[in-house]
């Protein structure tokens, strides 16, 4: 055999042992995340509110805030992105306040999000006097969403064929109905894949969080009071294995890490499936 | 004026108002956060700041260095062992896979992102930290764990940056070398690799700030002890994990609270650094 062929032979042995190891790898986090976590989900566990010095508290009122907190930065965050997005693909001329706005997104999309962390907390805890509270973390989280979602909106609009918008606009219709009833609908489905990006992403945040929303949470449960103190799933996992006195920290934290990763896995699945069927049925038509 | 042209007046207003928002943002980001932290300096010299390794807040030393130092050491550690290991994913993706493998290996770069960093941090501490402490030696924590953790991290974006890059280049070029008689792995070499160089490179620019920035994960293992890397092994502290360890503890306005907000300024401008680099880099276009 020569050499050339040899080395063929060689590399891609190499690239397949690279794929395998990366297999490999996904496969031992699983491993070690779901197998001592599953057995501590109980109902208990996941209904219950977390001790803070003694062992068997759980995680209700964390479970709680993380989609209470997830929900309300999507809330903020959704319409801005969006709409960003859709001007940036639809009506932005190419020029020097475009570019602007572009490298904006980017920079913003490139802060490590403990910096958005300190950011929020300047703002909301510090100078509007909010102490740690659930609306604060929300805001803040929601400016990690932001630039996900201009860009991926933007892509997903731009992804629609010109045809659609000439067809419209040919038949009378005016910009923004074209956009709103002939674009948008197609795009729909792109946009959507991104938010369940935001949304697991948001999930399991906690550099953003500690600082804005705090790691304790209100003796009520559920509390829906904006302005109390919101530790999240995430954050109680750190907060536990690097803080608190509990002595079972580890199971804790072993059984909120399998939550949260059933929770993104739900979470991706839960929308991938209405996506394609909403594609299916325009397609349909 | 009809109804449909004033709704779409209005939308385009509505629109240009979410756009100039989200541009915004990070000027009130960079605002606010630059001026609490460059008000450090009334405290410190910043000679001292950047150069000294003395950190000893009661003492009113703040010498951020061995930060400085833990945050390149550990992505540095990072892009070692998971520019490869990325790279080599992608190119078995590209070029040589069979689809089921390729489909598996997508769900599973798809499945390290969505893993909470915290995770990542909790597997490190419970699991790497240890098995370190006892086959290789020192405490466990420290930047060999921190780098460890990081390069799994930061595959998915090597991954899928590089991927695309590979695909994109034109079949013609591939036809051509391998008309000519090359070997896969020559074509690959010789021929795709350097026409995906800049996106590639962009690719692991990204990496790199994403590594740098990167909080909880990095905080659970490194050890958080002040003081300039000593061996792989031994605990130190990074930008990220010192701000999220000591912001908690320090005063409003006093200088150790801006000396944290100074560190995440230079985090800050870091990552925008990188953003104009990558611009610079994919600029360049393909290479010939």
């Amino acid at each position: 055999m020569s050499r050339a062929r040899l080395m063929d032979r060689v590399a891609t042995m190499v690239l397949w042992l690279a794929g395998l190891v990366i297999i490999t790898l996904l496969a031992a986090f699983l491993i070690r995340i779901l197998g001592p976590g599953l057995p501590v989900l109980s109902w208990k566990f996941l209904t219950t509110k977390p001790y803070s010095v003694t062992a068997g508290g759980g995680i209700g009122p964390e479970l709680f805030n993380t989609f209470y907190i997830t929900g309300l930065s999507l809330l903020f965050s959704l319409p801005i992105g969006i709409g960003a997005g859709v001007y940036m693909a639809e009506y932005a001329k190419p020029g020097r306040a475009t570019n602007l706005i572009r490298l904006s997104v980017e920079a913003l999309a490139s802060v490590p999000s403990i910096v958005l962390g300190l950011f929020g907390m300047i703002l909301f805890v510090n100078a509007l006097g909010w102490s740690f509270s659930i609306l604060g973390g929300a805001l803040t989280l929601a400016l990690l969403n932001l630039p996900v979602l201009v860009r991926n909106t933007e892509e997903a609009m731009r992804a629609v064929p010109g045809t659609y918008r000439e067809g419209s606009l040919a038949l009378g219709a005016t910009r923004w109905q074209t956009v709103s009833k002939a674009v948008f609908p197609t795009a729909l489905p792109s946009v959507l894949t991104g938010v369940t990006l935001v949304a697991g992403r948001a999930i399991g945040e906690t550099a953003i969080l500690i600082y804005t929303a705090g790691v304790t949470v209100s003796r009520r449960f559920p509390d829906f009071r904006p302005f109390s103190a919101g530790e999240t799933l995430a954050t109680r996992i750190w907060y536990v294995k690097s803080e608190a006195l509990v002595p079972d920290a580890d199971a804790i934290a072993a059984g909120t890490g399998a939550l949260l990763l059933i929770l993104v896995l739900i979470f991706n699945l839960g929308l991938t499936l209405p996506i394609y069927w909403y594609q299916r049925r325009r397609m349909g038509k | 004026m009809s109804r449909a042209h004033l709704s779409d007046r209005i939308a385009k207003y509505l629109l240009v108002a979410c756009a100039v928002a989200v541009g915004l943002v990070i000027a009130a980001i960079l605002l606010f956060v630059g001026k609490e932290g460059l008000l450090t300096f009334e405290g410190v010299n910043p000679f001292q700041f950047f150069f000294s390794s003395d950190w000893n807040p009661p003492k009113n030393q703040f010498g951020a260095l061995p930060f400085f130092v833990g945050s390149v050491a550990a992505t540095g550690m990072a892009l070692l062992i998971g520019a490869p290991l990325g790279l080599a994913g992608a190119i078995f993706m590209a070029k040589v896979s069979p689809g089921w493998m390729r489909s598996i290996l997508r769900q599973a770069s798809n499945l390290f992102v969505g893993i909470p960093s915290v995770v990542y941090g909790y597997i490190g501490m419970t699991t790497i930290v240890p098995w370190v402490r006892d086959h290789i030696g020192g405490q466990g924590y420290g930047v060999l764990v921190a780098g460890l953790i990081l390069s799994i991290m930061v595959l998915p974006t090597i991954i899928g940056v590089a991927e695309d890059a590979l695909r994109e280049v034109p079949v013609t070029l591939e036809e051509g070398s391998l008309g000519l008689g090359a070997t896969r792995w020559q074509t690959i070499w010789n021929v795709l690799m350097p026409a995906a160089r800049p996106r590639i490179l962009a690719g692991i620019i990204l990496a790199f700030a994403r590594a740098f920035g990167e909080t909880t994960a990095v905080q659970m293992v490194i050890g958080n002890s002040p003081r300039l890397v000593g061996s792989l092994t031994s605990g130190t502290a990074s930008l990220t994990s010192q701000i999220i360890m000591e912001m908690g503890q320090t005063p409003p306005g006093s200088t150790w609270n801006r000396a944290l907000f100074m560190m995440a300024f230079g985090l800050l401008v870091n990552s925008l650094l990188m953003i104009m680099l990558v611009r610079w880099v994919s600029n360049r276009g393909v290479a010939k």
